[in-house]
């Protein structure tokens, strides 16, 4: 029955042979057809995965956030938006809120910036540059947990490395509770966080600066441009790229942030290093407030989502003109 | 050109069509276990996957086996948080394992109330009589019994007998003010009087649940939870003295984040001599031995003290231990094993081999350390007793009564405020 019918339904792009040839029309049809089933046949079993692992879950927990549910059995209890009034009348997520924009801000203003001058300095002719760079980018390589843990014992107050080391050296004073105490916790996980990640961000940029022309800084040079105003000028702009797209990583990051403060603090002392996940993962998986825990799934999506979508469109536009957005421009 | 193609995936569909028939077959094959031979297997899920209990517990099916040769165990076992993960999803589901671990209190509430839990009163009331009658507390629920203990313990404080010397304490302190004496006394000789884990939460709220048993009775904390009430004046002084004990401030340095069983953590400090003393359940000697050197002869056990015009009393105790209890139809089998598992003969090879505390009371017999006699003497002259919070409430509550007295300790709730957002949660719970 296919067979007969779809050839008239695809004579559209097909108009070009001549009705005699009809039987010759069909066969391209029939092969058509073909291609079609093995196209489908091929991505089905990677689209119902994604279907099943992914897209369902996320409609799903859309769904859940609007009910008091306790993870057993279907959601029954509809509540309207309860949950998010209560998220956004909570102490805590509003302090997770707080807390993830301290994050982002402090990656941006230090975390970031030290990776691109370590960049910088190796990509000049350091000796040993290459064990350098290694050096640099390991931590990264290892899990958060393992990191985690790693940290957990050399910042252990009084025993632990860091304060021993401190205090051999005579500076005791600079010791503390580090993660024990509640004004010193988000510096200390953001000490951890730059140990691990600094070395990924300055690798993405010694790529972005190895591609970047030697000509042009050194017709830089020519003209008289000094070191800064070649980094400035020259270095900068070209890299401009690569920032970008690590940027749009570190905050990523920093909205999902998770492994790292579970294994150190849990989200403590007294909720001061809590982060969204966190406190998601608690209601989640240890209160068993299976629907409110959906509701801080959902707002994390939405910050993500809003997030990637502006900065697409607003600041990786250039970057990725002709990639996923229109032609527009290309034939510039 | 199409030949080579078409033979090539008439050979992966075949091969596809061969995997699906041997899953399917593979799938019959686990389903006709123990059916038509006349032998039946009964699951047996529990939590013991350390040495030695594991492989005693292996032996003990082994036995159990031998004595009813048409009988076979089925052991699975997962670690602590594995397991009580895996029974979530097993409840959703519907189907709970022959025999499996329980803690009793509100999880087994809730899986009995989800008709998954064989009601065991009638079918073990024979030899269940003579079990200790603290053990099987966690079990009763509407004066039914959904479960067999082979464990049972409480909490209380484990001290440092050479730093109480040494701070001139002589006996163990047996009232409040007594206790906070001694605490005082501690800190002038520049000893830590007590190691607190206060990332993990669960150690701190030992103390507020025993201050408010002291203040309002034994039965007051179920009957708050009942009532979903916990703003009388007793539970809101309970919070008021745990605050003048954190206005001591008694706790090692970091105890804000500081683990329970790790090697910086609390046992670890008390095990090592650094803090005098720790409140924790029978388990705290092994646990300080492990992460730390452990005191040896040192050590010392005392009961929980009582607060002076509180309606509790020293005796009563705040504990719990371990299960079993069986799914709703499960064979008969199952239900002799848990004979089986709480005769004498096992209990003492349990109490010897893999340090519990009896449930069989002539098999205490075997306890050879002094302060898990001194445990035991406690349990068995209990004059009450109150589950643990964690497992004894829904789990939200449990974790709010967690979360606010970390903050009480931690200075950024008062004893009013932890008394309010318990309620509050209790009151959403249903």
């Amino acid at each position: 029955m296919t067979s007969t019918f779809l050839p008239d339904k695809r004579t559209g792009p097909d108009t070009d042979v001549p009705p005699p040839a009809a039987g010759k029309a069909r066969g391209r049809a029939r092969r058509r057809t073909l291609n079609w089933f093995t196209a489908v046949g091929f991505q089905l079993p990677a689209l119902v995965l994604f279907g099943v692992l992914v897209l369902l879950p996320i409609l799903f927990a859309l769904y859940a956030a609007f009910f008091r549910w306790g993870g057993f059995g279907m959601p029954s209890d509809y509540i309207g938006v309860d949950n998010f009034t209560r998220l956004f009348d909570d102490p805590v997520f509003l302090g997770d809120l707080w807390r993830c924009l301290v994050l982002v801000l402090l990656s941006l203003a230090l975390q970031l910036p030290f990776a691109l001058a370590m960049a910088v300095l190796l990509n000049q002719k350091v000796r040993g540059r290459a064990v350098y760079r290694m050096l640099f980018f390991a931590p990264y390589v290892l899990s958060e947990a393992i990191t985690g843990v790693l940290f957990s014992m050399i910042f252990a107050p009084d025993d632990g490395l860091a304060d021993r080391l401190l205090g051999g050296i005579g500076l005791d004073g600079l010791g503390g509770e580090w993660f024990a105490d509640p004004s010193t916790v988000m510096a200390t996980l953001f000490l951890v966080m730059t140990w691990k990640y600094f070395g990924f961000h300055m690798m993405l940029y010694l790529a972005g600066l190895q591609s970047i022309p030697r000509e042009l800084t050194e017709a830089a040079l020519i003209d008289g441009a000094n070191a800064w105003q070649r980094f400035r000028n020259v270095t900068l702009p070209l890299l401009a790229p690569t920032l970008r797209i690590s940027v749009f990583l570190s905050v990523i990051g920093s909205i999902q942030l998770f492994d790292l403060v579970w294994v150190t603090t849990a989200g403590g002392p007294d909720h001061h290093s809590e982060t969204m996940a966190v406190t998601m993962f608690q209601y989640g998986f240890k209160r068993y407030q299976v629907g409110y825990a959906s509701a801080i799934s959902v707002v994390m999506f939405g910050i993500s989502l809003v997030f990637a979508l502006a900065y697409q469109r607003f600041v990786l536009r250039r970057d990725l003109e002709g990639a996923t957005t229109t032609m527009r421009g290309g034939g510039k | 050109m199409g030949d080579p193609a078409l033979s090539r995936r008439g050979f992966l569909a075949a091969s596809a069509a061969a995997g699906l028939s041997m899953t399917a077959l593979s799938g019959c094959g686990g389903d006709s276990d123990g059916g038509s031979s006349g032998t039946t297997t009964i699951e047996w899920w529990n939590i013991s996957t350390t040495e030695p209990t594991k492989s005693v517990w292996a032996a003990l099916a082994k036995k159990f086996e031998a004595q009813n040769p048409k009988v076979k165990v089925k052991i699975v076992q997962l670690e602590n948080d594995a397991y009580k993960s895996k029974m979530t999803a097993l409840t959703a589901s519907g189907k709970l394992p022959d025999i499996f671990h329980t803690w009793g209190g509100g999880v087994l509430k809730q899986q009995v109330d989800a008709g998954l839990v064989e009601d065991l009163t009638d079918r073990t009331k024979p030899w269940a009589d003579g079990l200790l009658s603290v053990a099987k507390e966690p079990y009763l629920l509407d004066e039914k019994a959904y479960g067999i203990p082979f464990d049972i313990g409480m909490i209380g404080f484990w001290y440092n007998k050479a730093l109480f010397k040494q701070a001139g304490i002589s006996t163990p302190p047996t009232t409040w003010s007594g206790f906070l004496d001694a605490v005082g006394k501690l800190k002038a000789k520049g000893i830590t009087p007590l190691a607190l884990a206060g990332k993990e939460k669960w150690p701190g709220m030992y103390y507020w649940a025993y201050l408010a048993m002291r203040t309002a009775g034994a039965d007051a904390l179920q009957k708050a939870n009942d009532d979903k009430d916990f703003t009388s004046a007793e539970f809101v002084q309970a919070g008021q003295h745990l605050k003048d004990l954190v206005d001591l401030q008694p706790f090692q340095k970091g105890f804000l984040g500081a683990a329970y069983s790790t090697p910086t953590g609390q046992a670890a400090a008390v095990g090592n001599g650094k803090a005098a003393m720790e409140l924790m359940g029978q388990w705290a000697p092994v646990v300080e031995a492990d992460a730390g050197k452990g005191l040896g002869g040192d050590l010392g056990f005392f009961p929980f003290p009582a607060v002076e015009g509180g309606k509790g009393a020293i005796t009563e105790v705040f504990g719990g231990g371990g299960g079993h209890a069986l799914r709703q139809g499960a064979p008969q089998a199952a239900v002799d094993f848990l004979k089986f598992f709480a005769s004498e003969s096992t209990d003492l090879e349990l109490v010897k081999k893999t340090g519990v505390l009896p449930v069989v009371p002539s098999a205490e017999s075997a306890i050879a350390d002094p302060n898990i006699k001194a445990v035991q003497a406690q349990l068995k002259g209990a004059t009450g007793f109150q589950l643990y919070l964690d497992q004894a409430y829904a789990p939200a509550l449990g974790q709010e009564v967690n979360d606010s007295v970390a903050a009480l300790i931690a200075g950024s709730k008062s004893a009013e405020q932890v008394s309010e957002s318990i309620t509050k949660v209790a009151k959403e719970e249903q």
